[in-house]
């Protein structure tokens, strides 16, 4: 929780990993070439005081991510959307084991995503019940530009993506969460399209897609998704530190985002340990839409709430405590309404 | 340029000349000439009358295709130089990527893109850079119409239909990137030609300018963005290459206060 100016703030940090880039586990040069990437972006968006050495950025471990998270990042919650590259790193990227046995450690504070690549068929899809049931996944992390053997990359609507979607619903998995990355096949088109998630969210309406870093760098066409599939959500990770180093920027990321997708599809997170929750949390807090962008309209306290936790809350069955929820609202001023939810919602229990 | 390992010419061609050479070569997504991007890590005139340049890119891992578009692109200027069409007078390479073996192995051999990637490619990069032609005159158009609505309290955005290629600026910047981008598209560039069009050239019905306004503005915004994203990560990566980029134009921004009741 959070507090400034007597109001409280629930906070869920919905994207964040418990990674080992040490060299001993890179398998290869592209496994150095992936952490040098996350740390020119750590270096690049942080402010100074936040920077951390190269050799602590490699590995932090469950003791370090509490800390940072927890016990000085302010988070109530916070969710693994664990990045498996396996072609980069000998045990993966996220360390599966050891951040699902933080999560079973402290199921009140840690949620365990994971993560599958349909490109492994029939066993992959067995693997996915067997995930299911061991770690009571709630979501799934998809990295479609993961590497495997020769490809380089995958789309949401194969027809083998499609399958594990079906495994998706029965197994109760709702959330799926998506990072678009740049390598992919075939190079002909653009590796950032969001189309497909276009797709995947007309055929699969009762799944959520949540897509990372809201699409960024194709912010325009996923507002456009967005606006048209009110199961398609936003995370602000990457986006979240232009806050510091881009203000003006970061406001009309915000002001485009609570414009074309409305303000309770938006999920606050930190990327960790690409950033740490604390400073986000503190200058969200306090941010507003400069005044000479009149374009926009000012963002509500109401609104930074349901960002900074309520909205992920509400996705995860997150119980929140009655002095940190908002009084029930009617339907928001900005972005398209779903109807039919609202409705849904406004229902007597 | 900080990293211009020799800045002697052959006496036929300069420095100068090469990195006039590369001002047309575009990063596609960014809609950027990559010499003011700090993309040329170096010009060398070597001893045996080989030109080689050498770019680099803010990522390992920023997409292969678009790297491939802008050394391919950069090759092909620099051979148009006169003198320097004979087979191996020119030799680009693109460093510290994650396909950067691969890239230059292509470009050695004049391998084209389907001989450079192999499997990974199916035909050409063709639809791939029109996708980021029309966005570049998207944004082109809006920064163009939002400065005339800045410069103007009394034109309202539904207005804006109506605007013609005389009602901009001339000279102004915005108005001749606009017009570089309109002739990419092979747009008219006729006086009384409609500015507020899309791809294909089709005008807008007075209703739908707000809202074709508003998607313009999100497609400037995301290009503005990664373009900043970029710049910043190239400059954390190159220490010093900052001093090589070009400033951006001043942001444009815009007291729009009506066009969210207008959208309503």
């Amino acid at each position: 929780m959070y507090t400034k100016d007597g109001e409280k703030y629930f906070i869920v940090d919905a994207h964040i990993a418990l990674w080992d880039a040490r060299e001993e586990n890179q398998r290869n040069i592209h496994g150095k070439q992936f952490i040098d990437c996350f740390y020119d972006y750590h270096r690049n968006l942080s402010p100074e005081s936040e920077v951390w050495s190269y050799d602590e950025y490699l590995y932090q471990g469950g003791e370090r991510l509490m800390k940072d998270i927890f016990t000085d990042g302010y988070a109530d919650h916070a969710i693994f959307q664990p990045a498996y590259l396996h072609e980069f790193y000998k045990t993966g990227f996220g360390q599966s084991e050891e951040a699902s046995q933080l999560a079973a450690k402290h199921p009140d504070k840690l949620t365990y995503n994971h993560n599958f690549d349909p490109r492994n068929g029939e066993a992959g899809l067995e693997q996915l019940h067997k995930d299911a049931e061991k770690y009571g996944l709630k979501g799934v992390k998809l990295y479609t530009a993961e590497w495997h053997g020769e490809s380089r990359g995958w789309k949401l609507d194969d027809p083998w993506a499609y399958r594990y979607f079906e495994a998706c619903r029965e197994l109760g998995i709702k959330n799926i969460h998506i990072h678009k990355g740049p390598t992919i096949r075939p190079l002909d088109r653009d590796a950032f399209d969001v189309a497909d998630v276009d797709h995947v969210a007309s055929d699969f309406t009762d799944l959520n897609f949540i897509v990372e870093h809201v699409g960024l760098p194709r912010l325009e066409d996923f507002c456009w998704i967005a606006t048209q599939e009110p199961n398609v959500h936003g995370g602000l990770a990457v986006a979240m530190p232009f806050i510091h180093t881009r203000p003006r920027y970061f406001a009309q990321i915000m002001g485009e985002l609570l414009y074309w997708i409305g303000e309770d599809r938006i999920q606050f997170s930190s990327d960790y340990a690409i950033w740490t929750p604390k400073w986000l949390v503190e200058k969200f807090v306090d941010f507003q839409i400069p005044e000479d962008m009149s374009e926009y309209a000012p963002i509500t306290t109401a609104q930074k709430k349901k960002i900074l936790g309520l909205n992920a809350a509400k996705m995860y069955d997150i119980p929140v405590p009655a002095e940190l929820q908002l009084p029930e609202d009617d339907a928001t001023a900005t972005g398209p309404r779903d109807t039919d939810a609202v409705d849904a919602d406004l229902q007597p229990a | 340029m900080t990293s211009t390992l020799m800045p002697a010419s052959t006496g036929e061609l300069t420095r100068d000349e090469v990195m006039t050479a590369l001002d047309v070569v575009l990063d596609p997504e960014l809609d950027e000439p990559i010499t003011d991007l700090g993309f040329v890590q170096s010009v060398t005139f070597r001893d045996d009358d080989v030109l080689e340049v050498h770019l680099r890119l803010p990522t390992s891992f920023c997409s292969p295709s678009f790297a491939y578009l802008m050394v391919s692109d950069a090759k092909d200027v620099l051979t148009a130089l006169p003198g320097y069409d004979a087979p191996g007078r020119v030799v680009v390479e693109l460093d510290d990527h994650h396909d950067s073996e691969r890239i230059n192995a292509g470009l050695a051999a004049d391998a084209g893109y389907r001989g450079t990637f192999g499997h990974e490619a199916e035909d050409s990069l063709d639809d791939l850079r029109a996708i980021f032609r029309r966005k570049a005159h998207t944004a082109a158009m809006e920064r163009c119409l939002t400065a005339l609505l800045r410069a103007d309290d009394e034109l309202a955005e539904a207005d804006l239909g109506t605007v013609t290629l005389a009602d901009l600026p001339s000279g102004d910047h915005a108005t001749d990137a606009l017009l570089r981008r309109r002739e990419a598209l092979g747009l008219p560039d006729a006086a009384d030609a409609p500015v507020m069009v899309d791809a294909t050239g089709r005008t807008y019905a007075t209703e739908e300018v707000p809202m074709a306004l508003r998607r313009a503005r999100s497609t400037r915004i995301s290009i503005d963005g990664n373009a900043h994203f970029c710049r910043g990560l190239l400059a954390t990566r190159y220490p010093g290459s900052d001093a090589d980029q070009a400033p951006r134009e001043p942001e444009t921004f815009f007291p729009l206060t009506t066009l969210k009741e207008q959208l309503r």
